[in-house]
């Protein structure tokens, strides 16, 4: 049997499939389902200082290759947090943290909060597309990802991970300055800023107008990222974008990620998608002849 | 997945005072307790179950919050968007089937009673509401067998909530199989009361929804995803919820008493 665990800025992982921030992670019942149906580790939705209701419905669109979606950052806040991470926790799921805020300050706050209710890492969500005056805009500022991510470094002994914006003229940058910031990791990608028009209606679908497009349709682009990324960086990567099946994993992780992250095929492939990945993955590498996962990252690099 | 249609309005029937159905094509198939979701240009997007299968379809929706007030101004040709069916089913088993609906909840159980009677059930209906001017699909109730009214007001038929009328005709006849759709105290006397006697139950939940597909976990009950996992649960799967009946989540996910 080959061997599909990984590693990720120390947190071991048991397979190379993790899920994506936004997914079925607002509350600890579903963190720790997601995780006994396979999962190497679950990143939570991405939490702030105070509870938040997110944007009115429609909230997503359905789209062939994927799916708009405008959540808004709906979350519990981090004090009623607690209880959902200790439920994950207390079950056994890897937990990984995301993070957002409106500074620095508030970003480092939460993640503190967060790595005291035990969880393994820290993911900062600094790429949201649509919820403005969030931080998110600080995805477009190589400076401000480095400042907030030495931010975070300075309050948390757990692994830190920025999560990058496909949105910019260079991604590369913007790794180099997580990187710079002291993140152990980064993830890349998030969301495209997308809109979906009713022609009949005149008008944009979703409630927030814009969105971020999931789903297969982004995956080319996410894999030309991590490719870039790998190139500017040493700190390993985390691949997130489109990615349904092992063959989708693989390119991810050959582009230079050590793991990748899987959301929007849950609405495909329901939440055995992290299980059938992981298979999918294991008989790659017997049919390649190739005994460890981690020999394969990177490797479209020649 | 299930594409969002636009789709104008074929026909608006008032059922009664603030409730009314909505008729309009689309293109997918929808089965007994599924559901669709529904955009109001511009107001919002909210679960609502199909009250009429087939291929002229229909949600019946009792006007509730700003968007359902709204729709109730629609009139046919008004354009809606509906993307769906989602959830499950219910199971249309057993020989001696009774239905327990309360208020709107009979939105989504018309179609699984009819489905019963179709598929050879006998089939029983508590059909409850607050007043007598409030009892929706009473003639489409008795068409499928055979129908007990309740009001809590005692206007009409049993004088009493539907639970307490659910139990006298469960004492009076032998029952294989109980579905129920109500308010969820109602629900949960219900299924409390079927696991007592031994009955099979299920019943069609509701919970604040945001994606209808199973990604978002806005509409959890306990680690179940009501969209995708149900709306449809047994009565074992409620007898172990820490949620039925109790707690629901709040637009930020927050666990509160219902």
């Amino acid at each position: 049997m080959a061997d599909v665990s990984t590693e990720v800025a120390g947190i071991k992982l048991r397979n190379p499939t993790m899920l994506a921030s936004g997914f079925l992670d607002e509350t600890g019942g579903t963190l720790l389902r997601v995780f006994k149906a396979g999962a190497g580790a679950v990143v939570t939705k991405s939490i702030g200082p105070e509870p938040r209701a997110g944007y009115d419905n429609p909230t997503i669109v359905e789209l062939e290759g994927g799916m708009l979606n405008s959540m808004g950052l709906p979350n519990p806040g981090i004090e009623a947090f607690g209880s959902e991470a200790k439920i994950a926790l207390d079950g056994g799921a890897v937990v990984v943290g995301s993070v957002f805020g409106k500074d620095p300050d508030e970003y480092a706050a939460v993640a503190k909060t967060l790595a005291g209710y035990g969880v393994h890492g820290i993911e900062l969500n600094l790429s949201c597309p649509h919820a403005k005056g969030l931080g998110t805009e600080i995805a477009q500022i190589p400076e401000a990802v480095r400042e907030f991510t030495a931010a975070v470094k300075a309050k948390v002994g757990v692994p830190v991970m920025p999560k990058l914006s496909p949105n910019v003229s260079n991604i590369a940058d913007f790794a180099q300055a997580a990187e710079d910031g002291g993140a152990d990791a980064v993830v890349a990608i998030n969301t495209l800023r997308a809109m979906a028009i009713a022609p009949e209606l005149r008008m944009p679908i979703l409630a927030n107008k814009y969105g971020g497009l999931s789903g297969p349709a982004i995956r080319p682009v996410g894999v030309r990222c991590v490719y870039e990324i790998h190139e500017a960086v040493d700190v390993p990567i985390v691949g997130v974008g489109g990615v349904e099946t092992g063959r989708d994993a693989l390119e991810y992780i050959m582009a230079g990620a050590s793991a990748v992250q899987i959301g929007t095929a849950l609405a495909t492939r329901g939440l055995s998608v992290f299980a059938d990945v992981t298979a999918e993955i294991a008989a790659f590498l017997e049919a390649q002849k190739v005994k460890h996962l981690a020999d394969l990252v990177g490797a479209a690099h020649g | 997945m299930g594409r969002l249609e636009i789709a104008p309005i074929v026909e608006v029937v008032r059922e009664v005072h603030h409730t009314s159905t909505f008729r309009f094509r689309a293109s997918f198939d929808g089965k007994p307790g599924q559901f669709v979701m529904v955009w109001i240009p511009g107001r919002d997007e909210v679960p609502m179950a199909l009250s009429y299968l087939g291929e002229l379809k229909g949600i019946t929706v009792r006007a509730y919050g700003e968007a359902t007030k709204a729709l109730m101004g629609f009139k046919p040709g008004d354009l809606i968007g509906v993307r769906g069916p989602y959830g499950n089913t219910f199971r249309l088993e057993g020989k001696r089937v009774l239905c327990v609906a309360g208020g709107v909840g009979i939105a989504s159980l018309i179609a699984p009673i009819e489905a019963f009677h179709e598929a050879g059930a006998e089939v029983s209906t508590v059909l409850a509401a607050r007043t007598a001017d409030e009892l929706i699909f009473e003639e489409r109730t008795e068409a499928a067998g055979e129908v007990h009214l309740a009001t809590d007001d005692g206007s009409r038929g049993f004088h009493g909530f539907a639970p307490a009328l659910a139990k006298k005709v469960m004492d009076a006849h032998r029952f294989d199989m109980v579905a129920a759709c109500g308010p969820e105290a109602m629900m949960k006397a219900v299924v409390d009361h079927c696991r007592t006697k031994g009955v099979p139950c299920q019943a069609s939940l509701e919970r604040f929804m945001k994606c209808g597909i199973g990604i978002c976990d806005a509409c959890v009950l306990d680690d179940w995803l009501v969209c995708r996992d149900g709306p449809v649960f047994t009565g074992e799967q409620l007898a172990e919820s820490h949620d039925f009946g109790k707690f629901r989540r709040d637009e930020s996910g927050r666990r509160i008493p219902l």
